[in-house]
């Protein structure tokens, strides 16, 4: 029985446990809903959820335990002279899970009978398998054939013992609170107390992502390590990754791109932002105000992949025409689209909203009485601004850059299509250079095998990544906060 | 303060030491000078910022528009019974051996009577000259019409064919006869027959529907590139990204918002909630690929896998507003609840999540614009490099089957070298922005419908 099935049933079973334990209330009390604890419909949640969820919390288990269980067992029998490392073990055993498949492929459209699927030798499988369409690779080997009719054969066992545990579970579920229920019951204790179970489980959610993003990044870079020394991948000077074998993984030139595009970007977004923030806050009056700050803020709500575009197609060329031979200024800068320049722009346009609108609140959270004083005392407002507004709002607005400076670094998709991909260490503002978020996606892209270094490196640079913005946010959020204690 | 139009008693006008406050001094000027130099400094910034707006704004509509007409040559095409049905009884496994190849010719036959007839004179002595006009397609166009109704055999049936990408280009305006002099596909004779087409009413540009609800092809055919079936992707995507973020977004707020004990715990989720809305979009994406491709073994490029990835992704953005709008309901009306004897837990689904709907919805909406544009995560899950060419069939499908997404589809087109594509991607960012400003519409109208000021 397949597992969906299986939910379907328990689904249906629960279905008519809700009517049933309503049913089973009312007629305790002797249809009197005054002589229940709680409300009829409680007792019907209660016989529902108790049929439901412990059937459905042990299915999903079962289905991420089966594999891996069956899987352990059906490795050991492979003989340790089939295979050289555990490279070859995992190409071996999906060798055995597409045997088996094929297997259970043909016996479903019954070209094979089921008791020739348990006998087949290891000669003719490849040509009956190749009938019903599951092309296999090598010659099937002796013991490869063996291992997979007993992955089938557990598999089948196990689908089996699986049905009617899950079904029994949800009976059991059924049953037991079928009985408890009574007019005395407290039903409704029951059922907010399982709720609130859910609640907490939805909140542990994003702890889990944390920990899938901690645990998936540690493995691979571990894996990474083992391949690379570290010492060459944090120190080295040169980044040509070759899938054939001997490359240099540096990835200085990447961070240099990664620093350098965040430069620019930043110079482009922190003053247009900072007076924007100024202007709004201090001197636009309500009407413009209005109109202006959306405005601003569409910029943030663009998708990155438009802002990509925009630096490859129109910004890129742009420059060129500009910056480049035969340009308008007649300097030989820049010799193609993409360059450091191109994605540091777009990527500031970008960024502008992301600075206004964190600086205009900061600047907002100001109290007024500190504007007054200074007003108060013959200063212009520009020289309030200057001198008692921005002071004042200072460790609030490096907290605000440090978030842009932390998006930068992250953006992937304006210096994918607007950076370039060559690795270099240049000061050149016109050149093509990249960055740790492009290289991961090129490494990652594709149909690479996670064996090699040259694959395993983007979980590295996926790790560097994340330390670093995860500090560079949990260190702006702490400034933020902490002024924003200050004043209130 | 005294009259300032009366001077002082002995003061000499026009010096500082007048006191005048009528004349400003050097000082003064200059202070006021550097006060509107400032507020200029604002005005400008804004300036520029909403100047790179509009430029944006106008690069998008100006380089997309292209994309949603497209030229196509109408021609009466002579269906011969000789080359496509040689045995003559209509059978449609007999007739379905003859490939595209086979019908090409029909297609050149078709030209040059179609322009001796309209008497243009055609400059090329070979007949595959000519078919350099006519898209890749309208072989494969014309032989599926042929054998959904074979009947047709033998009949001379009129077609609308799509005319080559090089040449709806021209009638675009984007292929020059400059840049045609280095073109091995196309030159100058075949533009003047292009233009004579054009007068005759054999050639025109229309609406493209096929780019609206098209598929992907392949990288020498973008006059037949649509992006349907990456938004049939993106669709599946945001029901995921919807029937999953939404349910464990709102109870994850009311348990932190309402449940909640002070606890390090509680402390930790909140901390993890605001740092992981900081996560750069790509570490999702490697999370996609280490957990649910390579432990899960989910499939690769499947809109459900996609899915997850962007439902993690949204949960910190839906959480944040959810709380905030749970929050923005007094607890007058939690006690009155509790007042009148309902639990703690019916006080929070029976009053306060009701009343606090609007903004939730207006949040989760907000989310699901987000994730509709997010590309880099899709990257690293395998949607993209590959042809997304086939509408999934049923719903399973929808989730299983690889596919690519409207964004992605935008990237792979934006890698491909030919102009003609870098036209489909802006075509497909205007579609996209269209989506994201219907949504960010809707959940403005929501807002201000149902706000409540308490």
């Amino acid at each position: 029985m397949s597992a969906s099935i299986i939910v379907l049933i328990v689904l249906a079973l629960a279905a008519v446990g809700f009517f049933v334990g309503r049913a089973r209330a009312l007629a305790t009390a002797g249809g009197e809903i005054r002589r229940l604890h709680s409300l009829p419909g409680y007792y019907g949640y209660n016989v529902l959820i108790w049929t439901v969820v412990p059937a459905l919390l042990v299915l999903i288990l079962w289905l991420v335990a089966q594999p891996m269980l069956i899987e352990n067992r059906v490795k050991s029998m492979i003989p340790e002279d089939a295979y050289a490392d555990s490279g070859a073990l995992s190409l071996i055993m999906s060798d055995v899970r597409r045997v088996a498949d094929g297997l259970d492929m043909a016996v479903a459209q019954g070209v094979i009978g089921a008791g020739e699927a348990e006998s087949i030798g290891p000669d003719d499988i490849r040509d009956r398998l190749a009938g019903v369409g599951v092309a296999l690779g090598s010659d099937v080997s002796e013991s490869t054939l063996a291992a997979a009719q007993r992955y089938r054969a557990m598999n089948a066992t196990g689908t089996m013992i699986r049905s009617v545990v899950i079904l029994l579970i949800a009976a059991a579920g059924f049953g037991m609170a079928y009985m408890r229920t009574g007019a005395d019951f407290r039903a409704r204790n029951s059922v907010e107390k399982v709720s609130l179970g859910l609640l907490i489980g939805a909140a542990s959610i994003a702890i889990l992502t944390t920990v899938g993003i901690v645990l998936s990044l540690v493995f691979n870079t571990i894996e990474f390590f083992k391949l690379y020394p570290a010492s060459e991948f944090f120190f080295g000077l040169t980044w040509s990754p070759s899938f054939g074998g001997g490359s240099e993984l540096g990835i200085l030139p990447l961070f240099w791109g990664t620093f350098y595009i965040s430069l620019i970007a930043l110079a482009v977004a922190v003053p247009i932002g900072l007076f924007a923030a100024v202007y709004l806050s201090e001197y636009a009056s309500p009407k413009v105000r209005a109109v202006a700050k959306p405005l601003l803020e569409v910029l943030a709500g663009i998708p990155t992949i438009v802002y990509g575009l925009f630096a490859l197609l129109t910004v890129g060329p742009l420059l060129v025409d500009i910056f480049g031979r035969d340009g308008a200024i007649g300097v030989n800068w820049m010799s193609g689209g993409t360059a450091v320049m191109t994605a540091g722009l777009v990527m500031g346009i970008m960024l502008i909203p992301f600075v206004s609108s964190l600086s205009d609140d900061i600047i907002n959270a100001v109290p007024q009485a500190m504007r007054d004083g200074s007003l108060g005392l013959g200063a212009t407002r520009s020289e309030t601004i200057k001198q008692v507004v921005l002071p004042a709002a200072l460790p609030g607005i490096v907290g605000a850059i440090l978030l842009a400076a932390s998006r930068a670094i992250g953006e992937t998709m304006i210096v994918v299509l607007g950076a370039g991909a060559a690795a270099k260490l240049s000061m050149n503002p016109f050149d093509a250079m990249t960055t740790v978020t492009a290289k991961i996606v090129s490494q990652l892209t594709g149909d690479a095998d996670f064996a090699s270094p040259e694959a395993l490196v983007a979980f590295a640079l996926g790790m560097t990544l994340f330390v670093i913005t995860l500090g560079l946010n949990i260190f702006a959020l702490w400034i933020v906060r902490k002024y924003r204690e200050q004043y209130e | 303060m005294t009259d300032a139009a009366t001077p002082m008693p002995g003061a000499t006008p026009g010096k500082r030491s007048s006191g005048s406050l009528l004349e400003l001094d050097a000082r003064t000027r200059k202070r006021n000078a550097a006060e509107a130099r400032f507020k200029i400094y604002g005005i400008i910034a804004i300036g520029i910022g909403l100047l790179f707006l509009v430029a944006l704004l106008f690069a998008i509509v100006r380089n997309g528009t292209p994309a949603f007409t497209q030229t196509f040559i109408s021609i009466p095409v002579e269906l011969d019974e000789a080359k496509l049905d040689k045995t003559g009884n209509r059978d449609r496994e007999e007739m379905a051996k003859v490939t595209t190849f086979g019908y090409a010719p029909l297609v050149d036959t078709a030209l040059a009577k179609a322009l001796a007839d309209k008497g243009i004179e055609n400059p090329f002595e070979k007949e595959k000259d000519l078919r350099k006009l006519v898209s890749d397609s309208a072989a494969s166009q014309i032989r599926d019409v042929v054998l959904a109704d074979p009947a047709l055999v033998g009949q001379t049936v009129e077609f609308r064919l799509l005319a080559a990408s090089r040449v709806d280009g021209y009638m675009k305006d984007r292929v020059t006869r400059e840049s045609l002099a280095r073109d091995k596909n196309l030159d100058a004779a075949h533009l003047d027959l292009v233009d004579a087409m054009a007068d005759k009413g054999l050639l025109a540009k229309s609406f493209n529907w096929d780019f609206v609800f098209g598929a992907d092809a392949s990288e020498k055919r973008p006059e037949q590139a649509g992006i349907g079936v990456a938004m049939m992707g993106s669709f599946f995507m945001m029901l995921v990204v919807l029937f999953l973020a939404l349910p464990i977004g709102v109870a994850a707020s009311i348990y932190l918002e309402e449940f909640a004990p002070k606890s390090r715990w509680t402390d930790l989720i909140e901390v993890n909630i605001s740092n992981l809305a900081a996560v750069p979009s790509i570490v999702f994406g490697i999370l996609g690929l280490a957990v649910f491709i390579q432990f899960a073994e989910l499939p690769q490029s499947a809109p459900i896998v996609g899915g997850l990835v962007l439902t993690l992704m949204t949960l910190p953005t839906i959480i944040i507003s959810t709380r905030a709008s749970l929050k923005a309901v007094p607890p007058s009306i939690r006690d009155a609840a509790l007042g009148v004897g309902a639990s703690k837990m019916q006080s929070v689904f029976h009053h306060v999540l009701p009343l606090a709907m609007p903004g939730i919805l207006t949040g989760t909406i907000i989310g699901l614009a987000q994730a509709l544009g997010e590309t880099a995560p899709l990257l690293l899950i395998g949607m993209v490099g590959f042809i997304a060419s086939n509408y999934p069939d049923g719903f399973t499908d929808g989730f299983l089957s690889p596919n690519s997404a409207m964004p992605a589809q935008i990237y792979e087109w934006a890698k491909r070298a030919d102009p003609a594509y870098y036209e489909r991607a802006w075509g497909g960012i205007i579609i996209l922005l269209l989506f994201l400003m219907t949504m960010n519409i809707i959940a403005i109208i929501l807002r201000r419908k149902f706000e409540r000021r308490w």
